[in-house]
């Protein structure tokens, strides 16, 4: 529809010439971060519904029943992934504090329990790693496991994004890019971690704890 | 400009850059899986099905890298600093360049949806002329059961690409500037929900070459055997997912935290309400549709034959694995819902276009503005009436009825207000209003067709007939089609400057509505004699004898078909009306319509920068006819 703009060829473009003109309104630090954080709740709203929706899969298909899984594997998993949310919100409150150094350990600290959960999962749920756990669950082989394998999946790629973000957090900051009044970077990594966390918590007790063990 | 348009090379086109990067990230998907399965020691390297799904998925990365779509992100995670520009990012090329490439200017995206829309739905409507060709005679003419059972399919999908993407395109261009602001929230995520749509309707072009014959509903266990094409369209709809909740985050976001001062939520513009309302379901129930598409990719057996959706039994003959119904749940709590997403928007038009061409206030704004978001709440809890005959507990298809008929309360609520707008007003009748009031006829058509599908003992009986498909037809043209030329019509001389020509529109109209109304009517009628739909042939005879010595579903197939090429005809004819009138039509002005709505207030074509100083609003959005009303005071800043 461009054809449209009355002015002539090679006067320069109306668009350049009036962005260059009017400076108009710059959104500032603070406006932006308003935006930001709004958007950020949108967008666990939005993916509220996606968990929700699994969970609404899982009792469907599941109802009362539950697949026998290790007791001990679940809270230990459990427990490090909460583990995990403290430190990523101490690290936070150590940038607040200027305590820099303590804020780029935690962070790491954070990975990496994020990644033990990973861990856990992957050998001792999927049993990808046969050699280390004979897994006993497989996706194709009934609704435990499929269901199993769908939610901790779904859920897997958002603790793998989460540590990814963390990391790319943890490399601004030994830049120096953080300070204790601009930390959006940091800020949004930690609600997003504890979101991820929060949803495990609804996703624990829905495979380990609820209904009555099923041997298959 | 002779000289910037020399320097263009083909690759500094950004869609071309796109599409090459797309298929660079096929080919890497491709040969991804051929390394895994040679390392897991498989003896077939190659299958064709895993391919695609991480074809589909790296494609679609590769085309969003190489446009540049994730560039400034890319740049934040390195600690890059990208201060936001008004204006063209490529300063020295052309201005149609921008159209292809990735820009942050909302009109540009939203002119970039408007175009995409409306390709995507002459392609979809391309489907639906040829098959009905096919079904004009009974018997079989050109096209076998199983291509055309994809043609139905196709035409759903594309149409339906048509629909969002047409809906994203008259809400990003038009939401920021009705509520005074100079851009959306998030302009580089607009960008990137825009962009995600093309490889998604690349991989839905690809999904022809394999044929996939489920109908759009994609319903297992049909939908777990088959061609690979239906992973193509699995992961095509995903990516069409991601462009939904993104792009309606996106406007959520920018109605709450960018309107201009004295813009107060009940001063918006009654279209902005309807966009609410339309991305408030966007932004939820999309995930459902995600989440059961991926259900059903990993569900297929050359993937990993996850049991959701099929009976396993055990040993002792117990089923252990899933259940086909599950997936109706799971796709109708997106899909009826989505059903609203597609006609919000439109009958938002509807309300926004009456009062200006009445020139009288619009009848009860607040309760209009009210009964979208009740819409948007009630569709939430209606899926069930798409399976009265599926196998789920028969007392609950009583309440699914009660909710389902509950949306004809602020359904009434807004026809109501357009009689009581249009109700002693000074009507004039443009091709804009003429498409409006279309809209409300045929949108009263496929309302009082739909009680008689929400009654589960009259459902019973129209379950999958063409009954279906006229209700559903006369709903989404009147709530999305007819509103959506209104909109192009209504807006064209803001968007270019320049006038339609009034002739050929009022032509189009003339031509679409007694077609369509032909075609709506007819399809009702074959489907109460008896006539299923997604089938390639039927019985002549249905419907009984008529005095033309052909049976009565065949004389009403060959007028819908007439009804089809006539209605794809129109389209045609607007197609040359805007292309044309954009060069020769006559400079329109700031306001043509003499509208109160703030986007009319400023010059057309829009500057680079629409509100260079910010609008004061103070008046209320529709008092027409009330002089002593102001609606803006200048700014003083």
């Amino acid at each position: 529809m461009a054809v449209a703009n009355p002015v002539a060829p090679g006067a320069g473009h109306v668009e350049s010439a009036h962005s260059e003109a009017a400076h108009g309104h710059v959104p500032t630090y603070a406006e932006t971060l308003a935006n930001n954080r709004l958007g950020l709740w949108l967008f666990f709203i939005s993916e509220a519904f996606l968990f929700g929706g699994l969970l609404a899969v899982r009792f469907y298909l599941w109802g009362g029943t539950r697949p026998e899984v290790s007791q001990f594997i679940g809270l230990l998993v459990t427990s490090v992934l909460l583990l995990s949310s403290i430190s990523m919100y101490t690290a936070e409150a150590a940038l607040e504090n200027g305590n820099r150094r303590l804020f780029l350990t935690l962070l790491l600290v954070t990975a990496f329990l994020g990644l033990v959960f990973l861990g856990g999962v992957m050998i001792f749920e999927w049993g990808l790693f046969p050699s280390l756990y004979e897994g006993h669950l497989t996706p194709w082989g009934d609704k435990y496991g499929a269901v199993v394998f769908l939610m901790t999946g779904m859920h897997a790629i958002h603790v793998i994004s989460g540590i990814i973000f963390i990391l790319i957090v943890w490399n601004l900051g030994r830049k120096g890019h953080f300070s204790p009044s601009r930390k959006w970077g940091v800020e949004s990594a930690a609600i997003y971690w504890h979101y991820v966390d929060l949803v495990w918590i609804f996703f624990y007790p829905a495979i380990y704890l609820i209904g009555t063990a099923v041997t298959h | 400009m002779a000289d910037n348009e020399q320097r263009m090379s083909l690759l500094s086109i950004g869609l071309v850059r796109g599409l090459v990067g797309q298929f660079a990230g096929i080919l890497l998907g491709f040969a991804l899986v051929v390394l895994i399965r040679a390392l897991a020691g498989y003896d077939e390297v190659w299958s064709t099905e895993p391919a695609w799904v991480v074809g589909a998925i790296l494609g679609a990365l590769g085309f969003l890298i190489a446009i540049g779509a994730m560039s400034d992100w890319f740049s934040w995670w390195r600690g890059g600093e990208t201060p936001f520009v008004h204006g063209p990012r490529h300063p020295g090329r052309p201005t149609w360049a921008r159209y292809f490439d990735v820009d942050y200017n909302h009109k540009v995206i939203g002119i970039q949806y408007g175009v995409t829309g409306l390709i995507m739905l002459c392609i979809g409507g391309s489907f639906a002329v040829i098959f009905r060709s096919e079904l004009a005679r009974s018997g079989l003419q050109f096209l076998q059961p199983a291509t055309y059972n994809t043609f139905i399919g196709m035409h759903g999908w594309a149409a339906l690409f048509g629909i969002f993407i047409g809906i994203g395109g008259m809400a990003n261009y038009l939401v920021p500037l009705m509520i005074g602001a100079d851009d959306m929230a998030f302009p580089r995520l607009n960008s990137f929900a825009f962009w995600i749509n093309v490889p998604a309707i690349v991989l839905l072009l690809i999904s022809l070459y394999y044929t996939w014959d489920a109908g759009w509903t994609v319903y297992p266990p049909l939908s777990l055997k088959g061609s690979p094409g239906f992973q193509l369209v699995f992961w095509s709809i995903f990516l069409l997912g991601f462009s939904s909740i993104l792009g309606s985050l996106n406007l959520v976001a920018t109605m709450l935290r960018m309107r201009s001062p004295g813009m107060s939520l009940f001063r918006m513009p009654i279209f902005c309400w309807a966009m609410m309302a339309t991305s408030l379901i966007q932004l939820t129930a999309t995930q459902l549709i995600a989440m059961s598409f991926l259900m059903l990719s990993l569900a297929r057996e050359a993937t990993l034959a996850m049991p959701f959706f099929v009976p396993v039994l055990n040993a002792a003959g117990v089923n252990i694995g899933g259940d086909p119904t599950l997936f109706q749940h799971t796709f109708w709590f997106y899909s009826h819902p989505a059903v609203y997403v597609w006609v919000l928007p439109g009958l938002g038009i509807i309300s926004e276009l009456l009062p200006v061409f009445a020139r009288k206030p619009l009848f009860g704004y607040r309760w209009i503005a009210i009964s979208s978001l009740a819409i948007a709440l009630v569709g939430f809890l209606v899926w069930g009436h798409h399976m009265f005959t599926s196998a789920y507990s028969p007392n609950l298809r009583v309440w699914f009825m009660v909710s389902t008929l509950l949306v004809a309360v602020p359904t009434g609520v807004k026809f109501f207000s357009w009689l009581g707008t249009i109700w002693g007003g000074k009507l004039s009748f443009p091709t804009p209003m003429l498409f409006t009031l279309g809209a409300i006829s045929v949108f009263l058509l496929g309302g009082l067709s739909g009680p008689v599908l929400a009654t589960v003992a009259t459902d019973l009986h129209l379950q999958d007939t063409y009954f279906v498909i006229g209700h559903f037809h006369a709903t989404i043209f009147g709530g999305f089609v007819f509103p959506f030329f209104a909109a192009i019509y209504y807006w064209f001389p803001k968007i270019t400057g320049r006038m339609y020509n009034e002739q050929l529109g009022k032509l189009h109209f003339w031509l679409m509505l007694p077609a369509f109304w032909l075609m709506s009517v007819g399809q009702m009628s074959v489907g109460v004699a008896g006539m299923r739909r997604r089938i390639v042939d039927y019985d002549p005879l249905l419907g009984g004898m008529t005095r033309f010595n052909l049976g009565f579903v065949e004389i009403v197939q060959i007028l819908i078909t007439i009804s089809a090429f006539v209605i794809a005809f129109s389209i045609l004819i607007m197609i040359y009306n805007l292309f044309h009138s954009a060069e020769v039509g006559r400079v329109a002005g700031a306001n043509p319509w003499r509208s109160r709505s703030p986007e009319w207030q400023i010059p057309s074509p829009i500057p680079e920068q629409s509100y260079p100083r910010p609008l004061h609003v103070v008046g209320e959005p529709y008092d027409y006819g009330l002089a002593t009303s102001p609606r803006f005071v200048a700014g003083d800043d």
